[in-house]
């Protein structure tokens, strides 16, 4: 499903030195699987996701998501793959603020190139526990609801892959674990692969599989 | 690798997205669309104003072909006659005026010759003496004269008057009030008082300048002290002396009328028979000693053209301006959000919008901006029109519906002339500056960097 290889990434920083962020030799998620990324702040997790969703060029190497290099791509076409096959979760939610909860999922779907199906987007927020709430703005929902929404609006184009970055940094500890379990479950019954990054330990022990990004990030050795 | 279909939302899509951007916006974007609407209704309402100035004005010269008067100011003519503004001209013969009468030399040309005798107010509004046949002849094509109460007068009940409508309004003259002419055009208190006479009848409005004036019989002006021409070997004094009384009654009295070789009028007001003849007729007046016959259609268009034509051409440059004032606002508006705004559209990026499509939307909000500005401002200039109609109708006589657009002759070469309402020029004109106006907001939105502003 995700493969990356070879890839590189810095940044220039105001004195003009080169800053090397990312520079990962090799990295896959399989279709199905659900991985969970860790690293300290400034490791380049969310530059890492950015790459792999395309928000992002890498300066080299190979992003290759459901077989598609989408280095090769132009911007217009990478944009258009992104909203089909990638669903992001942000860590501040990143949800549209004059528009309702169902027209948060809509909006994914419209720019996903679908026809708005109202039944779907309400169907993924019930499934979220926001039926009753779909009408809300956001500014109406909790921090919790919030996220939850933006999880729905990930999964509205029915993604291969889900980028999570940090879901939880923003909601108190008693939600936590429910986001969690919200993203996991909805992607196992989606069949889509999940990429998750976070720095909360208690995390880890529910993931099969666990990466540290400072285990095979060199630009980090370096 | 996978499908991909066509990028960007649907079209409507993008308008319900630029349309929740703006409710989102909800304050500012009311004050920006009140503030186009405030200037779009300003030059709705100098536009509408500028047609009623130039319907009224046009009006009052559309009654007759040709105006007959002594030689002198051909505008001046037109002037004391049609419009009852400026000083007149010298009088010119009845026997002249005969000439356009049944028997006369002229008579078979023409369909109508009024008289028109000069000289005399009450209150400031001008006295016309003149035939009872005024009041039977259209005023304007398709249009008569009709009577808001009492009659035309009688041709020989010599001291009869009609009154136009504002001069009934503003003077309280009504019918069987007496009112005595002072010498002169204005009323500048000057003038030595004439014999009374009895108001027989007031006109509806008719939206010309003869709604300012008052109509008396024209024997009866005749017969007013200092009106008879000199005759050889008469006394003035004696003549004045002959009329020293109440002519209000004057129905009760027998008066002889004033000999023919004591008569003059101030000009003719002549419908020709036939278009070719208002063509020709001027010529061979025009080549007496004395007279002089113009068209007043022409006389106004001209002078028209030469001021009002002008003051066209401001309020065009107004509306221009109003239009880019407008534009600015839907741009410092839109972009004072960008910093909000850039968020959304990294958002709008990250869930797969084309640069293009953020672009659009930015764009599309400016359009619904300027549209709804632009309507509102209808509504408004409208609006304003229609409570003042009251106003307007009592003042110019034209009476302007709410809906009522100006038109606009919009020539294109010699090739193809349009007659167009100004306000559909306007409001597309306005879409069109807001659009450019948003393009700045538009291209820093089609620029925002998708990972940066998200992970700021």
């Amino acid at each position: 499903m995700l493969l990356l290889r070879d890839v590189k990434k810095s940044f220039v920083d105001p004195e003009g030195e080169v800053l090397p962020i990312l520079d990962v030799a090799e990295f896959h998620v399989a279709a199905g699987e659900q991985v969970l990324l860790m690293g300290r702040s400034g490791s380049g997790k969310t530059t890492l996701l950015q790459i792999i969703a395309g928000l992002a060029r890498p300066d080299s190497g190979l992003v290759q998501v459901a077989g598609q290099d989408i280095t090769k791509l132009s911007e217009a076409v990478r944009d258009r793959f992104r909203a089909q096959n990638l669903g992001y979760v942000f860590q501040t939610f990143n949800l549209l603020p004059g528009f309702s909860a169902i027209e948060n999922v809509l909006l994914a779907m419209s720019f996903g190139g679908q026809r708005s199906d109202r039944d779907r987007a309400a169907t993924l927020l019930g499934r979220v526990g926001l039926g009753k709430r779909l009408r809300h703005k956001p500014s109406m929902l909790s921090v919790g609801e919030q996220q939850r929404v933006a999880v729905a609006r990930a999964l509205a184009n029915r993604p291969k892959l889900l980028l999570a970055d940090e879901p939880t940094a923003s909601v108190d500890a008693k939600h936590q674990q429910q986001i969690i379990d919200l993203i996991r479950d909805t992607c196992r019954e989606e069949d889509v692969a999940l990429l998750l990054v976070t720095h909360a330990r208690e995390v880890a022990e529910q993931f099969e599989r666990v990466e540290q990004l400072e285990q095979f990030n060199q630009a980090l050795a370096a | 690798m996978p499908p991909v279909t066509r990028d960007n939302a649907q079209p409507m899509s993008l308008w319900k997205i630029a349309w929740r951007s703006m409710q989102w916006r909800g304050l500012s974007s009311a004050l920006t669309a009140l503030s186009m609407a405030l200037g779009v209704a300003l030059i709705v309402a100098v536009l509408v104003m500028y047609g009623v100035l130039s319907r009224s004005f046009a009006k009052g010269a559309q009654g007759f072909d040709l105006i007959v008067g002594a030689k002198g100011g051909r505008l001046q003519l037109v002037l004391n006659t049609v419009y009852h503004l400026s000083t007149p001209i010298e009088n010119i013969p009845w026997t002249y005026y005969k000439e356009f009468r049944p028997g006369g030399k002229y008579a078979s040309e023409v369909s109508a010759a009024i008289p028109y005798c000069l000289g005399d107010n009450f209150e400031g509004y001008r006295v016309v003496g003149t035939t009872a046949e005024l009041f039977q002849i259209e005023y304007v094509p398709g249009e008569h004269y009709q009577f808001a109460s009492g009659r035309n007068f009688e041709s020989d009940h010599y001291f009869e008057a009609v009154i136009g409508s504002q001069v009934a309004y503003f003077t309280g003259l009504r019918v069987g009030s007496k009112f005595e002419p002072t010498h002169g055009v204005s009323d500048d208190g000057q003038g030595h008082k004439h014999d009374a006479f009895r108001v027989v009848g007031i006109l509806d409005p008719t939206g010309t300048p003869n709604d300012r004036a008052l109509f008396v019989n024209i024997e009866g002006f005749f017969l007013l002290a200092g009106h008879a021409k000199e005759a050889p070997g008469e006394s003035h004094a004696a003549h004045e002396h002959a009329h020293d009384h109440d002519h209000a009654d004057s129905h009760e009295h027998h008066h002889e009328p004033l000999p023919e070789n004591q008569r003059e009028v101030t000009a003719i007001l002549v419908r020709t028979a036939s278009p070719l003849v208002m063509l020709s007729l001027p010529r061979r007046i025009n080549k007496e000693p004395f007279a002089q016959a113009v068209m007043p259609a022409r006389e106004i268009y001209a002078l028209f053209e030469g001021i009002l034509g002008n003051l066209r051409t401001v309020l065009l440059v107004l509306a221009v301006v109003v239009v880019v004032v407008a534009s600015v606002g839907v741009m410092v508006s839109i972009y004072n959000s960008m910093s909000d705004r850039r968020r959304e559209v990294a958002i709008m990026r990250s869930l797969g919008a084309g640069r293009r499509t953020v672009l659009v939307i930015v764009l599309l909000e400016a359009t619904l901006l300027a549209l709804g500005g632009g309507l509102l401002g209808l509504a408004m200039g409208h609006g304003l029109i229609g409570a003042l109609n009251p106003l307007i109708e009592a003042e110019t006589g034209v009476s302007i519906g709410p809906w009522e657009f100006p038109m606009y002759d919009a020539r294109i070469g010699d090739v193809l002339e349009l007659r167009v309402p100004l306000e559909l020029v306007l409001i597309p004109g306005l879409i069109l500056a807001a659009i450019v106006a948003g393009l700045l907001p538009a291209v820093a939105a089609y620029r925002t960097d998708v990972a940066k502003t998200l992970s700021g």
